[in-house]
C-alpha cells in the first residue's frame, strides 16, 4: 500500500445546530502522519468537528485545509479519506468483499486490480479468506476490522475514527486498540480519532485535543495534558482530581506554600508550579492516586499531610476508592492500586492522607 | 439547507397540491361559498333540516357504530384466546381469523345475499324446518351483517397485538398484589389493551362509513356515501348538496382519524417501556378447556369465512334460485368476465399497477426527503400526504370530477376526468399513505451512516442512494407498492363516482354491475373471486417482502 498523507489544517472552525454551538471557532494543526486524538465527553462537539473534517457536514464558519488546499466545500466522495463510523456501517446487503470493494469501483480501478488489493487490504486487518461472508455473519470485532479495511484500501491521505471501539467489548477493545495503534504505525498514515474515553485517547496519540461544549480546552502530549493539565477540567476528565481553593503565601527555591481555606498549609514544588506570587487565589489539584491514606498520628516527613475523617470505602479487589472530609469539610477521594494496607483503616475513622509536593499542582483562577 | 432537496420539495409539493389539496379544497369551496359568492354556512345548515339526509346520517352512523359492535363481539374472544392460550391450531387460527379481509364487503355482499336473503340458503331453510320467517339481509341488517365480517379481523390484530405486547411484569405485578383470573384481567390487562382497541375501533368506524359498495350492492342507498353519490351523478356536477355531505363525511372521517391517533400516542405507558420482557407462551389447554376454545374459534371463523364460501360457489353456478344450493354448475361466468368481458379485470390491472408505481416513487421521495432532507418546512409534505387516509372515497372521487372535469390535455379532446388516467391518480393519492408508510418503515432501517459510508468511500450523492440506500429499501417500498396495487384493485367508493363509461370501468364497477341482475350475479361473484385472488396473493406478497407479519392490514 503506498499512501501520500496529508497534514490537517482547520482555521476559525464553528458549527451551530439551532440554538446551540456545537463548536466554537476551533483553529489547530494536524501534522503530517500523526495520531490525533479528539477527546472530551458526549456532545462536546468532536464528532461535529470530525463530520466538518470529512465533509459530511458544512461548517457555518471557517475552513478546512489538506495539505494547505482548501477543501472546505469539497463533498466527501472528492476528499479521499477513510472512515470507520462508530456503528461501523457496514451495508448488510453487500459481502465483506464487495464491502471493501467499494471504495476502489467508485475509482474504477481496474476490475482485475481490485480483487488483488481487496485481499490484501483484508490480510492486513487479519481477516484473509472472509470476502465471501456477510456482514450479518461477522462477530463485533470482525466488522471493526472490515470497517478499517474499508477505509484503508483506497490508500486514503487521511483516516478518520469515530469512536470505532465502543460498541466492543472490554477485553476486545483493548485488543482492538493495540492493534489499530500498530497499523497506523506500519502505514504512517495521518489519523484522527475520536472518543469519550481517556485510556484510548492517552494510549494511541501522538496529540490529543481536549473539547469541552464546544470549545478547545488544551491540546498537547499525552502526557502534557495529564501531568499539566491547563484547567480543572482537563485535569478531572483525565484520570480525575480533587480540587481545593487556596491562597499562595510564599514562594521560595524550595516550593510553594499554599495556604488552604480550612487553614493548613500545602507544599507545592516550585519546580512544577512556577509564576505563582503570594497573595494569588489558586485551585489546588490532586490526583486520587498520589493520596497516601495513613493513621492519623503519623509524621508528614518530607511531604504535605492533612487531616479528615474516611467516610467511605469502595473496594474493588485490585483497587481501592475512599472518600475522606477533611477538617475544613472538603471532600476529596483517594485511590490506591494495592489496598491491603488502606484495609486497615475503617470507615468513621480519624485518618490522615499524605502526599508529596511533587505531585502537587496548582491551577491559577481566573481574574 | 440543500439546493438539491429544496427543488424536489417543490416538486413534490406541486404535485401533492394538485392532485390532494386541489380536489379536496374544490370540494370544500364549493360546499362553503354562497350564491352570491362569499363563505357561508347556510349550505351545512340546510343539511341539518333536510329529513332524507339527516336520516343517511343517522344510517349511516348507526350502521357504522354496529358494525363496530359486532365486529367486537367476533373479535375479542378471539383475540384473548389466541394471545392467552396455547392450543392446537392456534396460527391457523390466526391465519383463518385475517382472511375475512381479503374480501372487499361489497363482494361478501353478493354472497350474503345468496346465503341469507329473501331466498337464501338460511332463509329457507329455516323456513322449510322450523317455519320461520327470517330477514337478516333487509336494510340496514344487510350492511352491518357484511361489514361486521369483513371488518372484525381488524379489531382483532389491533386487540391481539396489544395483547401480546403487554409487557409480563406488568400483570405479575398485578398477581403479586393479589389480583388473578378474571379481576386481573379486568384490573390490569383492559385497561392497558384499552386504547389500542379503541383506536382500532374508531378506524373501523371510519372505514365502514367510508364503504358506499355494500350500501350500493344491497340497494340501500339512504346513507351519506350514496347520497352524495346520488346527488353529483343525477342532479349534476354543480349541485351543492353533494359537496355538503362530502364536507359532514371529511369531517366525521378526520375527527375519527385524530382521536386515533392521539390515542395511539399515549398508548407508549403500557407496552414500550425499557426492559420490558417478551410475553411468555400462552397457557396451555387440555379437556373440555380445548374442546371449549376449538368451538369457539371454530364458529368465529367459520362465521367470517362465510362471504367466501358464498362467492366460490356462487361463482361456479348456472342457476341458484330458491334452493339451498346451486342446482347446476357451470363455467361459464369465468368465461364471461375472462373472454367476453375481459376489460373489467384489464382495466383493473392497469390501473392498479399505474397507481401503484406512482405512489411508490412518490412515496420514496417524500419519505428520503422527510428523513434526510435538509430543507426547511419539509413537515407539511407528511401533512399533505398522509391526508388521504381522512378522505373518505366518495370525496376523492368527487374532488376530482370537480378539478379534472375543467382540464382538457392536449391531443386529447376530451377533459382528463373522463379518460382513464383519472383512475390510476385517484388512486395512487387514495393509497399514497399506505405507500409513504412502508418507504418511510423501510428508509428508518437505513442508518444515515450507511449513506455517509458511501459518500466518503468515493461515491456521490445519487450514486450512494442507488448502491446502497435503493437496494436496502427496495424490499420494504415494493411491499408498500403492492399494497397500493391490492388496494386500489378492490376500490369501490372512488371508483363508482369516476366511472363515466362502462368500458373504461375496473372490476369493482363490474362487480356492481353484474349484481343489478339475477343473471349476472354469477359473473359478478366470479369477478369476486379475482378479486379475492388478487388480494390474498398480494398481502402474501407484502407481508414477504417487507418481512414482517401483519403490516399489510394494519392502517
Amino acid at each position: 500500500m503506498r499512501l501520500q498523507p496529508v497534514d490537517v489544517e482547520v482555521r476559525g472552525l464553528h458549527r451551530r445546530f439551532r440554538d446551540t454551538v456545537a463548536v466554537a471557532d476551533l483553529s489547530l494543526l494536524i501534522e503530517r502522519g500523526e495520531f490525533f486524538t479528539f477527546l472530551g465527553p458526549s456532545g462536546c462537539g468532536k464528532t461535529t468537528t470530525l463530520r466538518m473534517i470529512a465533509g459530511l457536514l458544512e461548517p457555518d464558519e471557517g475552513e478546512v485545509r489538506f495539505d494547505g488546499r482548501d477543501v472546505t466545500r469539497v463533498p466527501p466522495w472528492h476528499r479521499n479519506i477513510g472512515m470507520v463510523f462508530q456503528n461501523y456501517a457496514l451495508w448488510p446487503h453487500m459481502t465483506v468483499h464487495e464491502n471493501v470493494a467499494f471504495g476502489l469501483v467508485e475509482r474504477r480501478v481496474p476490475r482485475g486490480e481490485i480483487g488483488g488489493r481487496v485481499e490484501e487490504a483484508l490480510r492486513l486487518v487479519g481477516l484473509e479468506g472472509m470476502g465471501g461472508r456477510l456482514p450479518s455473519q461477522l462477530s463485533g470485532g470482525q466488522q471493526q476490522r472490515v470497517a478499517l479495511a474499508r477505509a484503508v484500501v483506497i490508500e486514503p491521505a487521511l483516516l478518520l475514527l469515530d469512536e470505532p471501539l465502543s460498541n466492543l467489548d472490554a477485553k476486545l477493545r483493548v485488543q482492538m486498540r493495540n492493534e489499530l495503534v500498530k497499523l497506523q504505525r506500519q502505514l504512517g498514515i495521518t489519523t484522527i480519532y475520536v472518543t469519550h474515553d481517556q485510556e484510548e485517547a492517552l494510549m494511541l496519540s501522538t496529540r490529543v485535543a481536549v473539547m469541552h461544549r464546544g470549545h478547545l480546552m488544551q491540546i498537547g502530549s499525552p502526557q502534557d495534558v495529564y501531568e499539566r493539565p491547563a484547567d480543572p477540567f482537563v485535569a478531572d476528565f483525565l484520570g480525575g482530581a480533587n480540587f481545593l481553593a487556596g491562597e499562595v503565601q510564599s514562594v521560595t527555591g524550595g516550593g510553594v506554600a499554599v495556604a488552604l481555606e480550612g487553614g493548613e498549609v500545602v507544599r507545592a514544588s516550585a519546580a512544577r508550579n512556577t509564576g505563582f506570587a503570594p497573595g494569588d487565589r489558586v485551585t489546588v489539584c490532586l490526583r486520587p492516586e498520589a493520596l497516601e491514606l495513613v493513621p492519623a498520628d503519623e509524621a508528614a516527613g518530607g511531604g504535605n499531610l492533612l487531616h479528615g475523617v474516611l467516610r467511605l470505602r469502595n473496594y474493588l479487589g485490585w483497587l481501592m476508592t475512599c472518600e475522606i472530609e477533611l477538617r475544613g469539610g472538603a471532600l476529596i477521594r483517594a485511590q490506591a492500586a494495592n489496598p491491603r494496607v488502606q484495609l486497615r483503616f475503617a470507615e468513621g475513622a480519624p485518618i490522615a492522607v499524605r502526599f508529596s509536593p511533587e505531585d502537587v499542582l496548582l491551577l491559577r483562577n481566573p481574574a | 439547507m440543500d439546493p438539491g432537496h429544496a427543488a424536489l420539495m417543490a416538486l413534490l409539493l406541486a404535485i401533492l397540491g394538485v392532485f390532494v389539496v386541489l380536489p379536496i379544497g374544490a370540494v370544500l369551496k364549493v360546499a362553503l361559498t354562497g350564491a352570491e359568492g362569499g363563505v357561508t354556512l347556510s349550505h351545512l345548515a340546510r343539511f341539518f333540516v333536510t329529513p332524507l339526509y339527516m336520516e343517511s346520517l343517522a344510517n349511516s352512523i348507526v350502521a357504522g357504530l354496529w358494525t363496530v359492535a359486532i365486529g367486537t363481539v367476533l373479535a375479542l374472544p378471539l383475540a384473548f384466546v389466541v394471545a392467552r392460550y396455547d392450543f392446537p391450531g392456534r396460527m391457523l387460527v390466526v391465519t383463518l381469523a385475517t382472511l375475512p379481509l381479503v374480501i372487499p364487503p361489497f363482494v361478501g355482499a353478493i354472497a350474503l345475499m345468496q346465503i341469507f336473503g329473501r331466498a337464501g340458503t338460511v332463509t329457507l331453510l329455516a323456513q322449510d324446518l322450523f317455519g320461520l320467517r327470517l330477514n337478516i339481509m333487509e336494510g340496514l341488517r344487510g350492511i352491518i351483517l357484511a361489514q361486521a365480517l369483513h371488518f372484525f379481523p381488524f379489531i382483532f390484530l389491533t386487540v391481539t397485538t396489544a395483547l401480546v405486547n403487554v409487557d409480563r411484569s406488568l400483570e405479575e405485578m398485578g398477581q403479586m398484589m393479589g389480583a388473578h383470573g378474571w379481576r386481573l384481567q379486568r384490573r390490569v390487562v383492559f385497561p392497558l389493551v384499552l386504547p389500542s382497541y379503541v383506536a382500532g375501533a374508531l378506524l373501523t368506524f371510519v372505514k365502514a362509513v367510508d364503504d358506499i359498495g355494500t350500501p350500493f350492492i344491497l340497494g340501500f342507498k339512504n346513507m351519506l356515501g350514496p347520497q352524495a353519490y346520488l346527488r353529483i351523478t343525477t342532479v349534476g356536477r354543480d349541485d351543492v348538496d353533494g359537496y355538503v355531505i362530502c364536507v359532514i363525511m371529511v369531517i366525521i372521517s378526520i375527527v375519527c382519524v385524530l382521536a386515533s391517533n392521539w390515542i395511539v400516542s399515549r398508548r407508549e405507558y403500557a407496552t414500550l417501556q425499557t426492559g420490558a420482557r417478551a410475553p411468555e407462551q400462552g397457557r396451555t389447554l387440555r379437556g373440555w378447556r380445548l374442546a371449549g376454545v376449538l368451538g369457539l374459534c371454530a364458529a368465529i371463523i367459520g362465521a367470517g369465512l362465510v362471504p367466501h364460501l358464498g362467492v366460490v360457489l356462487l361463482s361456479f353456478s348456472k342457476v341458484w334460485s330458491l334452493s339451498y344450493l346451486p342446482s347446476a354448475y357451470t363455467l361459464g361466468n369465468f368465461a364471461e368476465i375472462f373472454l367476453r368481458a375481459p376489460r373489467f379485470v384489464v382495466n383493473t390491472l392497469v390501473y392498479s399497477v399505474g397507481a401503484a408505481l406512482l405512489a411508490v416513487v412518490l412515496a420514496a421521495a417524500i419519505a428520503y426527503l422527510l428523513q434526510r432532507g435538509r430543507v426547511p418546512g419539509k413537515g407539511v409534505l407528511d401533512w399533505i400526504a398522509m391526508m388521504p387516509i381522512a378522505l373518505p372515497g366518495v370525496v376523492v372521487g368527487v374532488g376530482f370530477l370537480r378539478v379534472f372535469y375543467g382540464i382538457t390535455l392536449p391531443g386529447i379532446d376530451q377533459p382528463l376526468a373522463a379518460t382513464w388516467v383519472i383512475f390510476v391518480l385517484a388512486y395512487m393519492v387514495r393509497r399514497l399513505p399506505y405507500a409513504l408508510r412502508a418507504s418511510h418503515a423501510a428508509l428508518h432501517q437505513v442508518h444515515p451512516s450507511l449513506e455517509d459510508a458511501a459518500g466518503v468511500s468515493g461515491a456521490p450523492r445519487l450514486r450512494a442512494f442507488r448502491r446502497v440506500v435503493l437496494p436496502l429499501i427496495l424490499g420494504g417500498v415494493v411491499a408498500g407498492g403492492v399494497l397500493v396495487f391490492v388496494t386500489a384493485a378492490v376500490e369501490f367508493s372512488a371508483t363508482i363516482i369516476l366511472v363515466s363509461r362502462i368500458e373504461q370501468s375496473p372490476l369493482a364497477y363490474g362487480i356492481y354491475v353484474y349484481s343489478q341482475s339475477a343473471l349476472g350475479r354469477g359473473a359478478a361473484a366470479a369477478l369476486g373471486v379475482v378479486a379475492i385472488v388478487i388480494v390474498a396473493l398480494g398481502t402474501y406478497l407484502a407481508n414477504r417482502l417487507s418481512g414482517r407479519g401483519k403490516m399489510a392490514f394494519t392502517l
